[in-house]
């Protein structure tokens, strides 16, 4: 670097993104540095240097799927956290190098599914611009850590997870032992009470909180998962100290590089070695590791974890004023405005705020899909309302995190106007749904058409309102990127004499009162499934008492009537 | 097969013991259900393949009398060695060489040597170049090596990577 360019590096005022870390001049380095690594192994691998069976695996942990119809590339999202400069370059992706949009992933990510091979740089160094890159969000190594949609905002929050996540992140990446696991190794971290990242069925789930002298300690999940064989995973530590924390994973990550089967690929992950050793014999191994360790070498001091802290932007909040007031007077002037509020906000920490749960499920439409020109939007509303800062839901939509009460009227019209004013988080048209057989070489059944059709039947609001929290989520196959297994209703896509079918589960939930969706019976054609779904919500009306859920509803009356009202002859 | 040392290609002064044939004399590195006959021979250095299905406690005992272990890599994408090259250096303090052998790829260099890995034998045809490259691509890393003691930037988990 000549001495003008760090003069003028250094010139350059220090303005720290909101709610992530940002980034200097080294960690940009080492994305140029990443960046002509991949160039390179794609040069070798049109060489001939490289087989398709070593590039494979390399291209994966820059992000790159082959699917049914072209290349896809998957951008990491840290814990969820874009900033408006870093929502731009995905726009400018999507119309650059895909179709005009991009679709929201259940872990935080996005993805971007028409990308040709000799782009790929090309759209890698647009991210890098914006401090962004596709590192590990595929292969066998640790995956994007993802974290809660409403850190550091929200009312409920202990502990904001997002420095940890950070650190999880940092210590992750290129980590030297554990890029070559058995499989796959999701994290994510909460700081929060009420579980909305689904901690319990990640290979490790943390959820901070203050310990003693206020320093964080954590409690650890391991071995959950979804997938082929879904389990809830089992609490290793309830109390781990701040300092420990990364040495702790270590030797988690240990005890599983080295036990965890790699002789067959539906046996890999950390959930079955965990369940094969059992949970007190799996805590035993990683304990023995953790006491043999050169513990210092691993040690997270404070005055560390402060370093990564000081990188973090922090939102200046207003004084409340006559916030709440300006808010309580829209919602009374305006009825559809106070419907969305109820259904698509999130109460703040800071009196006068409130969170904004952007809806990417309009009636019919497809789950989790942004254009272009929506990301534009959102990265205009984040500057104008919410610090310049946007957050990614796990359930396929996007949060504005801190926007001024007073305000909310402006943002929800701006929405609106935009196709992104649906009024129904949380309700039985907030659909999860994994690409399927449209994108994916794994898929048995096609999840988007049923998704549509779901959205399209119980499009009318007041009906969705009626019916109240109910959570569909839909696979395409039996790898469950739908996460149809935590749904209160799961739909799983799978092959029936080659035609496509659809298996209904229930009861499923990934919150605190964590629990594996049962199967109802014989899978159904797509429409079948449809008035399938339907017969099962006009029981649910029948049988609820005092407000039940369709979760409580099943959980009380238990499968049969369910069963009956689906697969008894009329 | 040509033996890399820091980039560079390094005359190999080990031969693999020969099934059926006996030790002989010199530096000499045995199968692992050898072990104990290498370890009566009293003329030259012993060296030994640890598969990648043990655990190197196996080696605990004879580890103080080894100048050499080869960590085993059947196929690049199994990951074992690297735990099991980390666990020798960091739980039994050997401080021995330790070689990687079997399907390894450039891009996978720089994980070794922060695992402890001192040596890489590469096909024949292998390309020096690409694994000087491989070594030299990354300035810093994210977490602490296991076992070499890199230099901190001052700055959180990150470190300046030594290069060769």
């Amino acid at each position: 670097m000549s001495t003008e360019t760090m003069t003028r590096a250094e010139a350059a005022p220090a303005v720290l993104p909101v709610g992530r870390y940002g980034y200097d001049q080294v960690d940009r380095t080492f994305l140029r540095e990443r960046i002509e690594q991949f160039r390179d192994q794609v040069n070798r691998r049109i060489a001939g240097d490289l087989t398709e069976e070593e590039f494979k695996p390399l291209r994966l942990m820059n992000g790159l799927y082959l699917q049914l119809h072209a290349y896809m590339l998957r951008v990491a999202v840290p814990y969820g956290t874009l900033g408006s400069k870093q929502v731009r370059a995905l726009a400018r992706i999507a119309r650059e190098f895909d179709k005009g949009y991009g679709h929201f992933t259940t872990r935080q990510n996005i993805q971007f599914n028409w990308i040709r091979l000799e782009d790929t740089v090309a759209a890698l160094e647009v991210l890098a611009e914006a401090d962004m890159h596709a590192i590990q969000t595929s292969g066998n190594c640790i995956r994007n850590i993802t974290s809660d949609e409403f850190a550091g905002a929200a009312k409920d929050e202990l502990l904001d997870p997002r420095v940890h996540a950070e650190i999880l992140r940092q210590w992750s990446t290129l980590h030297p032992e554990f890029t070559f696991l058995p499989r796959k190794f999701k994290f994510a971290i909460s700081g929060s009470p009420h579980d909305r990242v689904v901690a319990r069925f990640h290979d490790i789930g943390l959820i901070a909180r203050p310990g003693p002298h206020g320093r964080p300690v954590f409690e650890v999940f391991v071995g959950g998962g979804l997938g082929r064989t879904p389990i809830v995973g089992v609490s290793l530590r309830d109390d781990l100290p701040e300092e420990d924390l990364l040495a702790y994973m270590e030797a988690i990550l240990r005890v599983y590089n080295e036990f965890g089967r790699r002789d067959n690929i539906y046996k890999a992950r950390i959930k079955i070695l965990v369940q094969a050793l059992g949970a007190d014999e799996f805590r035993r191994r990683v304990e023995e590791e953790f006491v043999a360790m050169d513990r210092a070498r691993y040690r997270l001091e404070p005055a560390l974890v402060a370093a990564i802290k000081a990188r973090f932007g922090a939102p200046d909040f207003a004084p409340e004023g006559d916030a709440a007031t300006v808010l309580a007077e829209d919602r009374r002037r305006d009825v559809a405005f106070d419907a969305w509020v109820r259904t698509n906000t999130h109460e703040h920490k800071a009196p006068g705020y409130i969170s904004v749960v952007v809806s990417l499920k309009p009636a019919g439409g497809i789950p989790g899909d942004a254009t272009a020109e929506q990301l534009d939007l959102l990265a205009d509303l984040a500057d104008e309302f919410s610090f310049g800062e946007l957050r990614v839901t796990h359930l396929q939509n996007v949060v504005l995190g801190h926007v001024r009460q007073d305000q909310l009227h402006t943002v929800w019209q701006r929405l609106s106007q935009a196709g992104l004013g649906t009024a129904n988080v949380n309700f039985i048209t907030d659909i999860v749904a994994c690409p399927g057989l449209d994108y994916c070489a794994l898929a048995n059944a096609r999840s988007i058409p049923i998704a549509q059709k779901l959205s399209s039947r119980f499009a009318d609001l007041e009906l969705q309102r009626e019916i109240g929290d109910l959570r569909i989520n839909i696979s395409g196959c039996i790898n469950a990127c739908g996460h149809h297994h935590a749904a209160h209703l799961g739909i799983l896509g799978v092959d029936k004499r080659g035609q496509e079918a659809f298996q209904i589960t229930l009861g499923g939930s990934g919150e605190e009162d964590a629990s594996i969706g049962q199967i109802l019976g014989p899978a159904m054609a797509e429409d079948e499934t449809v008035d399938a779904v339907s017969r099962l919500i006009d029981l649910y009306l029948v049988r609820r008492e005092n407000g039940e859920r369709f979760l409580d509803t099943y959980r009380r009356v238990g499968t049969a009537v369910f069963k009956d009202v689906v697969y008894a002859p009329a | 097969m040509p033996l890399l040392e820091n980039c560079h290609p390094v005359e190999d002064t080990w031969r693999y013991a020969v099934e059926g044939e006996t030790l002989g004399a010199g530096d000499v590195i045995v199968p692992l259900d050898r072990l104990s006959e290498g370890l009566g021979r009293s003329d030259g250095r012993l060296g030994v393949v640890l598969p990648n299905s043990e655990t190197v406690s196996v080696l605990k005992e004879a580890l103080p009398k080894l100048a050499l272990v080869v960590v085993t890599f059947p196929i690049f994408r199994d990951g074992r060695a690297f735990s099991q090259a980390r666990a020798l250096r960091e739980h039994l303090h050997f401080t021995g060489k330790i070689r990687a052998s079997g399907h390894i790829l450039p891009d996978q260099y720089e994980f070794l040597i922060r695992c402890g890995v001192d040596s890489v034998e590469v096909s024949g045809n292998a390309d020096m170049a690409t694994w000087e490259q491989a070594l030299r691509r990354f300035t810093i890393a994210t977490q602490p090596s296991p076992v070499l003691d890199e230099k901190p930037t001052g700055f959180g988990l990150r470190r300046f990577l030594a290069t060769p």
